[in-house]
């Protein structure tokens, strides 16, 4: 039953959405071709797919040591933004400099994820310090976070020699992730974002501070009675998921588009929630969650071009998605009795 | 004159404090009967599209707000059997809703992208709307501020003088207790909610049709959360509510008017003031009530399940 509601759930809302785009005046089997079978006949489309589902992934096993333990990190999407401003800088500083270039790329992903982990630090350092609801301010965070990006991205980091467009310099190679393959797009954030899967299984399921976290979650009585730290966990998981989060944003930089732009996120760290709650919290579960809400936005792009359908269809999609799934747990967690005539 | 100067700020000021104004209170009543709705901002987009798609088609104003709030009310009603009938976890619904909200705006509005209508119309009493001093902010506004300024007084003498009020609050307070007692407590949520949800609605109604007034993708740009943090600034009391709006909205007022005298510092940075006043707001908040507990309902966010 566990992980057969998340499939109802999918289930229900391909059906929902065919009826949507039935009365949109399409073919929902057409629809449902260019969705979900389209992308996965190609080679190139395939390798978006991975990509797009890499930093999806690296941003919801982040998260999901969060929600886990019921607390509310819901601005990863500024977490991202901070990680891939912040490792950029550095390959905008070295940016054509003499002399050994290997560190480059290793700084830049250790500073992705420490700045994305610093300002997760800002909402939990007030919810621990101060009692400050975690999830309003991390949501303005990220608006505090574009902005932020919009402005080194047409200010202080712009190209000079860019005709005033509002970018920086093109990373040099030393400042890219590499290719997996010679001459395709696919490349070394799709095995950050595994490695951080099978890392975090690990430590969710055979760890004292995964147990923690888990406790912390179901019980927070238990988790006291125990001893656990309620404000060290939370400081953690923050951490955790603000790291992931950055990481995924340099990772996004440094290997798809290579330079700094006035926006670099589509929006993935709040599409990652998603994904999270798609996944069951659970790292495995999350990166299957991940390639098939990539899969749908790709296949959202597709249709964009070829049945004109709107992206926020795609959107719309994967909200109702989410909502069916949270409804279905109901069918997995309680005994479902409907009582004629008693409203309690 | 200096008088008349003063008006047009407080006009200015109350426009921008009324859609956070009208959602907070909707928000409120929910947070009071126990409920946490993080999905305001997706309701209010939704109200925003719905209302000016149907205004442009009908040709009124008073359809579209109705329009406005009642989409709101239907997604609120979706959240509503996923929280309060199917015991599903509150925050992640909500951001759910929001999400799904966004997504549904964008389809319904997308042939109304550009299209511009008249704003909904001002009161106009001959004589009275054209004294000096206070006449517009008085009798000068449109229906949306005068719907607000009522709700405010509505709420509050729904939640402390009347019974169905008392029973809303100890429901918000204790879920466990007043089920025992026979009180419908999912029914009672369920209302809030779709309350909160029409509230939503109107809210973002009235920035399509009266604020700028125009449809735009995303146009609430995080109204509903500014509306959210209101609910806590305001520490759940309707009257508080009404001058935190004020303050909001004069933080909104201040960054347009900063933005076109150019100060010298980067426009982005104003943008950000409202964002980072909401976070300044709940510090300050916390630091001044550092003793003596909290002031939310107690059964905030909490899942009900009746045992039998």
């Amino acid at each position: 039953m566990d992980a057969l509601s998340p499939i109802l759930a999918f289930a229900a809302a391909v059906a929902i959405g065919g009826i949507v785009v039935a009365a949109m005046g399409r073919s929902p089997a057409a629809a449902f071709v260019t969705y979900f079978i389209a992308p996965l006949s190609e080679i190139w489309s395939l390798q978006e797919v991975a990509l797009k589902a890499a930093p999806l992934a690296l941003i919801a096993t982040g998260l999901a040591f969060c929600f886990r333990a019921n607390i509310w990190n819901i601005g990863a999407e500024g977490q991202f933004v901070v990680g891939g401003l912040f490792g950029g800088w550095i390959a905008v500083a070295t940016h054509g400099m003499a002399g050994p270039t290997f560190w480059v790329l290793p700084a830049m992903l250790i500073a992705g994820t420490l700045a994305g982990a610093a300002y997760a630090m800002i909402p939990a350092l007030l919810k621990v310090k101060l009692g400050v609801s975690e999830i309003l301010t991390s949501l303005m965070l990220v608006y505090v976070a574009e902005l932020l990006l919009d402005y080194m991205a047409r200010g202080p980091l712009r190209d000079p020699a860019g005709y005033n467009f509002p970018q920086s310099v093109t990373f040099d190679d030393a400042a890219r992730l590499p290719y997996l393959m010679e001459g395709d797009s696919l490349h070394a954030g799709v095995l950050i974002a595994l490695a951080a899967v099978v890392i975090a299984t690990f430590v969710l399921a055979r760890t004292l501070f995964g147990f923690e976290v888990r406790v912390l979650g179901a019980s927070p009585r238990a988790a006291r009675f125990a001893g656990f730290s309620d404000a060290r966990l939370t400081m953690a998981v923050f951490a955790i998921s603000g790291g992931a989060a950055g990481l995924a944003g340099i990772a996004e930089v440094a290997g798809k588009i290579g330079q700094l732009q006035p926006s670099i996120s589509p929006g993935y760290g709040f599409t990652a929630i998603i994904v999270a709650f798609l996944g069951r919290l659970s790292p495995v579960g999350i990166l299957v969650a991940a390639l098939v809400i990539a899969l749908t936005t790709i296949g959202g792009e597709g249709a964009q071009i070829d049945l004109k359908l709107p992206l926020d269809l795609t959107r719309a999609f994967q909200g109702l998605l989410l909502a069916l799934v949270l409804g279905a747990d109901a069918l997995s967690r309680y005994q479902v009795r409907l009582v004629p005539g008693v409203v309690r | 004159m200096t008088l008349d100067i003063a008006q047009m700020i407080v006009v200015t000021i109350l426009a921008a404090a009324t859609p956070l104004m009208i959602a907070a209170l909707g928000e409120l009543v929910v947070e009071r009967s126990g409920v946490l709705n993080l999905g305001v901002e997706g309701m209010m987009v939704l109200g925003a599209a719905a209302g000016f798609a149907v205004a442009v088609e009908t040709g009124s104003t008073l359809i579209g707000a109705m329009a406005g709030a009642g989409t709101g009310l239907a997604l609120s009603a979706l959240f509503g059997i996923l929280t309060v009938g199917l015991a599903a976890n509150q925050v992640a619904s909500g951001l759910a809703m929001t999400i799904l909200g966004l997504g549904l705006s964008g389809l319904v509005g997308a042939g109304y992208v550009g299209l511009k209508r008249e704003p909904a119309p001002h009161l106009y009493i001959p004589g009275l709307t054209d004294l000096p001093g206070i006449g517009r902010l008085v009798f000068g506004q449109d229906g949306f501020v005068y719907a607000g300024l009522a709700l405010v007084a509505g709420v509050s003498w729904f939640l402390w003088r009347t019974r169905a009020g008392l029973i809303l609050r100890a429901i918000g307070d204790d879920h466990t207790a007043t089920h025992a007692l026979g009180l419908k407590v999912r029914k009672v949520r369920f209302l809030a909610v779709l309350f909160g949800g029409a509230c939503a609605g109107l809210a973002g109604a009235y920035l399509s049709l009266a604020y700028t007034p125009f449809w735009a993708p995303a146009m609430t740009a995080g109204r509903g959360w500014i509306a959210l943090a209101l609910v806590v600034f305001a520490s759940w009391r309707p009257l508080r509510v009404l001058a935190g709006a004020m303050l909001f909205g004069g933080a909104t007022v201040l960054q347009l008017h900063a933005q076109a005298a150019g100060l010298g510092l980067p426009g982005q940075a104003l943008s950000a003031l409202p964002y980072l006043a909401t976070i300044l707001a709940l510090v300050l908040l916390s630091l001044g009530r550092r003793q003596g507990g909290s002031l939310a309902p107690a059964a905030l966010g909490r899942v009900f399940t009746p045992h039998r």
